[in-house]
């Protein structure tokens, strides 16, 4: 927060005799150093800032004298309305002063949100205003904590400035007195000895306190004007959203343009090869020798098995028809696919983003995986239905159930995606059957 | 036989069009969009068409588009539909009007030669050719109709029938004898209330039984 006021450093090459000689250097220059005096300078300059609400707040009164109830109300409320209006700007100015002078710097609260019902004119700004406790952190800094702890600072500036007088006109009388023996023009009675020593102690003593002053000034205004604990949560939660959003739309994006590249490039060159291979194998059967054909023959084979697979691949990555014909088409493939015999019903009325059919789409294909693979079902029933701004997953098989989230990484692959778009995730699957898969996804209207 | 291609892929186009000329097919016009394609139809009046659904400039359906634009103006060319994925709508919109002369094939069916010739050359004689994956899809929708008392095998040999194959060709895919097709088709057609009265035809209304909802039985 504020640069460390501890003297000394705790690298390793510096032996132990440096460091205390050091401590002490900086102990015996302290009231002489650029922090003491920069310290004092913030010091004053906060006295002027914490006088200038205090004065707003005194204006009205000083204007109209509140003779009857009325001025009083009246008077009352123009100072907590100036007030409140001034806390903004005061803060603004804090922060930079606190910036500029000290190198601190307090993070900007985020703005204060409208209640809905705002209708957007003075009463209500205000009211939203007197309703943050943002105003009132504000308030407390400007009208309370920041002039207690200026005052110390400057009681401690005072009697700095007040011993070193004291030492320094002793001193000159002293020379006067003692070196060019001019004794009967002065009344002096000579320094007492314990006032000596007290403003000595007072001249190294002041910075410090105006020291600590500004040190617990700073502390309380990054506490009273930055963003609040909740804020910042709010902000960091916020940001990770953000971040979060961009990082699985990137995901998709780059899943989307491999397959792209792949119909593009291999696909389609893999369709005409095997088409060559296919044609020669039509063709030229009766020219070629028996190993020939053979070979020509497994050729062909591989070259369809290929295709298939890059297909399968294609459809895993980013289905072309997710993204042209939406979740309704998309899904009626893989139902249609799948070995278990699928009722399928897609209530989606509307297109929702990308991000949310594609989390849908992979769920109800590692859901119908699962049906397939471990349930032993005889059959499986989607339902995906759009019910505001909440996409509603259903798939229920009539198979052996017991399946668990905690021990298979596909259901647990089904939660993580879930979760990624802030989806909910729930399963039931006694032992015997039937198993539900039951996943809600939120998506933005 | 006198055929169009509209591909956008090069590679592809080329191929097709070699492919094609070998096995007996005169490519009159090979295209690589939508507009240019229903001007060579217009120019070549062709009998046979094939066009794939995603072409420039919008890469979504526009060759779907053309193929119904080409089915409404000249009702006598057969349509092959070439896609990258299987959408239902795309298939019923194209049965909406007639089921005959219309075939519709994801685009890797292409690699298996003799089995893509065949379903043109059916095609291009009035039948049609669905690919078993639309009709996997077509039959996934169908809830509480008709079909719906049929048993899983008599289901298989629907969609078989739909998918444009004669009962030999059925009796093949499913490795069973031609009389147990038959069989099979009878019981199809007394759960689905086709008299015999309606001869051959029957077959022609249970595919459009299997096909409703997508608009084909009651426009036909």
């Amino acid at each position: 927060m504020i640069r460390p006021y501890t003297v000394g450093s705790m690298s390793s090459g510096i032996t132990h005799t440096e460091t205390r000689a050091r401590a002490l250097r900086s102990v015996l220059a302290g009231p002489w150093g650029r922090r003491a005096w920069r310290d004092l300078g913030f010091t004053v300059l906060s006295a002027g800032l914490n006088l200038l609400p205090l004065l707003v707040m005194a204006l009205p009164w000083i204007l109209f004298p509140p003779i009857s109830f009325l001025a009083v109300l009246t008077c009352a409320f123009v100072s907590v309305a100036a007030a409140v209006a001034l806390c903004p700007w005061l803060t603004v100015l804090r922060r930079g002063c606190f910036y500029e002078v000290l190198g601190v710097r307090i993070p900007k609260p985020p703005t204060i949100e409208r209640s809905p019902e705002s209708s957007g004119g003075v009463w209500s700004a205000l009211r939203d205003h007197l309703r943050s406790p943002r105003t009132w952190r504000q308030a407390c800094y400007h009208l309370v904590v920041g002039p207690a702890v200026n005052l110390l600072g400057l009681l401690g500036a005072l009697a700095w400035g007040a011993a070193l007088t004291y030492l320094a006109t002793s001193a000159v009388f002293w020379v006067l007195v003692h070196v060019f023996g001019m004794t009967e023009r002065l009344v002096w009675a000579g320094a007492e000895l314990w006032i000596v020593l007290l403003c000595a102690i007072l001249v190294y003593l002041g910075p410090w306190i105006v020291s600590v002053a500004v040190r617990v000034d700073a502390r309380a205004a990054s506490e009273l004007l930055g963003p609040s604990r909740a804020e910042q949560l709010a902000q960091r939660v916020a940001k990770l959203t953000e971040s979060r959003a961009g990082a699985l739309d990137a995901a998709d994006v780059e899943r989307r343009r491999i397959e792209r590249d792949l119909h593009d490039g291999a696909q389609q060159r893999l369709v005409s090869l095997a088409m060559n291979l296919g044609l020669a194998r039509a063709t030229l059967a009766d020219e070629l020798s028996e190993p020939a054909r053979r070979a020509l023959q497994e050729a062909h084979e591989e070259a369809k098995e290929a295709l298939t697979e890059l297909r399968e691949l294609v459809r895993g990555l980013h289905p072309v028809v997710l993204e042209d014909r939406g979740l309704d088409a998309a899904l009626s493939g893989i139902a249609a696919r799948s070995p278990v015999p699928v009722r399928l019903t897609v209530d989606v009325p509307r297109r929702v983003s990308s991000t949310v059919e594609a989390v849908g789409y992979f769920i109800v294909s590692e859901a119908l995986a699962n049906a397939n693979k471990h349930a032993r079902a005889t059959a499986v029933q989607v339902d995906v239905r759009l019910d505001g701004t909440v996409l509603r997953i259903t798939v229920t098989d009539d198979g052996i159930g017991g399946a668990q989230a905690s021990r298979g990484t596909g259901l647990t692959g089904l939660a993580q995606r879930a979760a990624s778009v802030d989806g909910s995730f729930g399963i039931s699957s006694p032992l015997g059957g039937p198993t539900t898969i039951k996943v809600d996804l939120p998506c933005e209207p | 036989m006198r055929t169009v291609i509209a591909e956008d892929s090069v590679l592809l186009r080329a191929g097709l069009t070699k492919l094609l000329e070998t096995t007996g097919f005169e490519v009159v016009a090979a295209v690589h969009d939508a507009d240019a394609l229903l001007t060579a139809v217009e120019q070549h009046r062709p009998e046979l068409v094939i066009v794939d659904v995603r072409m420039p400039p919008s890469f979504t359906d526009e060759g779907i588009r053309a193929a119904l634009v080409i089915r409404q103006q000249w009702a006598d060319v057969a349509i092959m539909v070439l896609s990258q994925y299987v959408e239902e709508r795309y298939a019923a919109e194209l049965l909406a009007t007639r089921t005959t002369g219309i075939g519709y094939l994801l685009k890797d069916r292409v690699a298996d030669v003799e089995v893509f010739l065949e379903a043109l050359r059916r095609v291009a004689a009035g039948g049609t050719a669905l690919d078993p994956e639309v009709v996997a899809q077509l039959l996934l929708r169908r809830h509480g109709r008709p079909t719906d008392r049929l048993t899983a095998r008599e289901r298989e040999v629907l969609s078989l029938m739909a998918e444009g194959r004669s009962n030999a060709g059925i009796a093949e895919c499913l490795v069973v004898s031609e009389s147990a097709v038959a069989k099979h088709i009878n019981s199809i057609f007394t759960k689905l209330n086709l008299s015999a009265a309606e001869g051959d035809h029957r077959r022609v209304l249970a595919v459009l039984h299997f096909l409703d909802g997508t608009g084909a039985a009651d426009r036909s």
